[in-house]
């Protein structure tokens, strides 16, 4: 006799198929190259790999990834929240263009993203002479470091909530508004309180990105060793002086922020169950 | 508190939701404001309760012009058909939430707001609850709990949008009855939405009904039943037979139904018949009944007449035996409109 099985439910041998395929798949796409990571690091010894990255140049470089991200992610917090609450709360002319802009940075190269910004603040760019009167540097420092990566990274926190507060509609504020509760009570009270797992979220993806962007960085960073070099830009000048234990070293330290943030992330969603499923 | 609508105007687009709509409710009443969707009655609820403002016209309470004060100023409460509870807050916080939200001298103290909040969920059936979630209860007590918070404010005026639409039948109609309950023991002036006759009729005690952003009718519900004052009203409110035919001296006819309408215009005309103010009579027209399903103590019975249209007619349920094969059939009331 037949055992029952549900009937929306595949016969076993499709289940069977689908998952090898996709088990298959992750392991060679996404677990292998993260495993040679870590191996190619510790292929000298721990000792070595730890050396390699207590430098002076690649603390430098963690502790500047690290100021990236901090300043990037409370930036983009606030200013996803904001964004989020006009949209998906408020009706105003130009919000069909607000939420194309958001999406801008997902459209566009991170390298191209970079070069706006040297074009406009670089030396020979719109404001570069008047920020050179003032001896104020962006482009090859900090500042341009962390702009660049805020362009790349906002819309993270953003598109995150907005369709999170689009679902949610606007009856509880009206709600909260008939009770005589003022617009920002009931921002703190009723509206941030149902989002604040998305935002959460949001967070992590957020910081996760800011700590691992590349292409745009490259470009308003200028390369100056213990300055203005994030990790993902001190992994790519080790591996090209063939320093790879150290590269490697580097980039395991790198996939290590990662994970922890994927933990956080994933205990997010066992503590939250509604905020399963979403993200990119 | 007493209401008044003056030619209230408001648009979406270009599309009148509201047409100069005016209307007067007297303190305490209980109004219901019953219509199709798209009819306009709950812009109308949110014009009242300060949640929309509109284009045209005035709206008082008390003879104090509202039209443009903020829905707190004005002291509605207001009631979300899908309840609009803030789920990250307990019942008790739910329902206390606009007495946390005064300031300064206004603000009850934390043992008076507590209280409140017991007497209200008492009032609702809801006492011992207080410290659930949103989520742990059934939608019959989510809307309680909505009407709790709407009533602690102390509301000059209670508003209710579709109340009852998303609960089951049974709930629906035990909820209904104590709307009733409270509406009379808090005597606060109470209007509520709603697209369902039967709900309009038997709660409340006076009925607008709105079509197309326009009021057709407000009565009592026997009024509105009974003398409806439109084809719209008719065909909307209760079940009812629709006629197209001709008046002639007094008397409509439309194919074989002949209906006394004295003093009707004559002309092309509508006729309304409600199913049950058909009765077995000799002198009327014929129709052969098709099906005859019995319903509680009624029976609702189909019937085809002599030019193939159908009518419905409902008749006491131990009458139902003699409506069978070919019988003859006149009205005991009709209404005729000119069309």
């Amino acid at each position: 006799m037949a055992r029952a099985r549900h009937p929306t439910q595949d016969p076993l041998w499709a289940k069977l198929i689908v998952i090898t395929l996709v088990m298959v798949f992750l392991g060679l796409v996404l677990v292998l190259p993260l495993a040679a990571v870590f191996a190619e690091a510790l292929r000298k010894g721990v000792d070595v790999a730890l050396a390699a990255i207590s430098t002076p140049d690649a603390l430098a470089s963690v502790q500047l990834t690290l100021i990236t991200a901090a300043i990037t992610v409370p930036f983009n917090a606030v200013f996803g929240l904001c964004a989020a609450w006009a949209i998906a709360k408020h009706e105003f002319p130009g919000k069909a263009l607000l939420i194309t802009l958001i999406d801008l940075p997902f459209s566009v190269s991170p390298v191209v993203a970079g070069l706006i910004y040297v074009l406009v603040f670089g030396m020979q760019g719109w404001f570069g002479e008047r920020l050179v009167d003032h001896d104020i540097k962006i482009i090859f420092a900090v500042p341009g470091i962390v702009l660049a990566t805020i362009f790349v990274t906002f819309p993270f926190i953003a598109r995150e909530l907005i369709p999170l507060m689009q679902e949610q509609g606007t009856s509880e504020e009206e709600a909260a508004v008939s009770m005589g509760a003022s617009g920002l009570y009931t921002f703190w009270r009723v509206t941030a309180p149902n989002v604040r797992w998305g935002l959460l979220y949001g967070v992590l993806l957020c910081n996760a990105r800011a700590m691992g962007e590349f292409g745009a960085v490259s470009v308003v960073s200028g390369h100056i060793r213990g300055l203005t070099n994030t990790m993902p830009l001190h992994v790519e000048i080790l591996y090209n002086e063939y320093d790879f234990v150290a590269a490697f070293a580097v980039a395991a330290l790198l996939c290590l922020l990662a994970v922890v943030t994927l933990v956080l992330k994933a205990a997010l969603e066992i503590a939250q169950p509604a905020v399963r499923g979403r993200g990119h | 508190m007493t209401i008044s609508i003056r030619s209230v105007e408001k648009q979406y687009g270009r599309y009148p939701a509201l047409n100069k709509v005016g209307l007067e409710i007297a303190d305490g009443e209980l109004l219901a404001l019953l219509g199709p969707s798209g009819s306009g009655k709950t812009t109308l609820l949110r014009v009242i309760a300060g949640l929309e403002f509109p284009e045209g016209g005035q709206v008082l309470f008390n003879d104090q012009d509202v039209t443009f004060a903020s829905a707190a100023a004005r002291r509605v409460g207001f009631v979300f058909q899908q309840y609009a509870l803030f789920k990250h807050m307990t019942v008790a916080r739910n329902v206390a939430f606009g007495l946390d939200v005064r300031k300064g001298k206004d603000k009850p103290s934390k043992a008076e707001i507590t209280a409140r909040v017991d007497e209200l969920l008492k009032l609702v059936e809801l006492d011992g609850l207080g410290g659930r979630y949103p989520s742990q209860l059934s939608g019959g007590q989510r809307q309680r709990v909505a009407l709790s918070r709407a009533l602690a404010v102390s509301p000059s005026v209670l508003l209710l949008d579709e109340p009852f639409g998303a609960l089951d039948a049974t709930v629906r109609k035990s909820l209904r009855r104590e709307l009733r309950r409270i509406h009379d023991a808090t005597g606060v002036t109470t209007i509520f939405v709603t697209h369902d006759q039967e709900e309009a009729l038997e709660l409340a005690d006076r009925v607008a009904v709105l079509n197309a952003g326009q009021i057709e009718q407000v009565g009592t519900p026997d009024e509105v039943h009974d003398n409806p004052a439109s084809p719209f009203v008719c065909g909307f409110v209760g079940e009812a037979n629709r006629f197209d035919g001709v008046v002639s001296g007094g008397q409509f006819t439309a194919g074989p139904v002949v209906l006394a309408a004295p003093g009707a215009r004559d002309g092309p005309s509508i006729a309304y018949v409600r199913p049950h103010d058909f009765l077995l009579d000799e002198s009327g027209f014929e129709a052969r009944i098709e099906r005859v399903a019995p319903q509680g103590p009624l029976a609702h019975v189909e019937a085809v007449l002599a030019d193939g249209r159908r009518i419905e007619v409902t008749v006491a349920r131990d009458d139902a035996p003699r409506f069978a094969g070919l019988v003859k059939l006149s009205s005991r009331r009709s209404h005729v409109f000119a069309a």
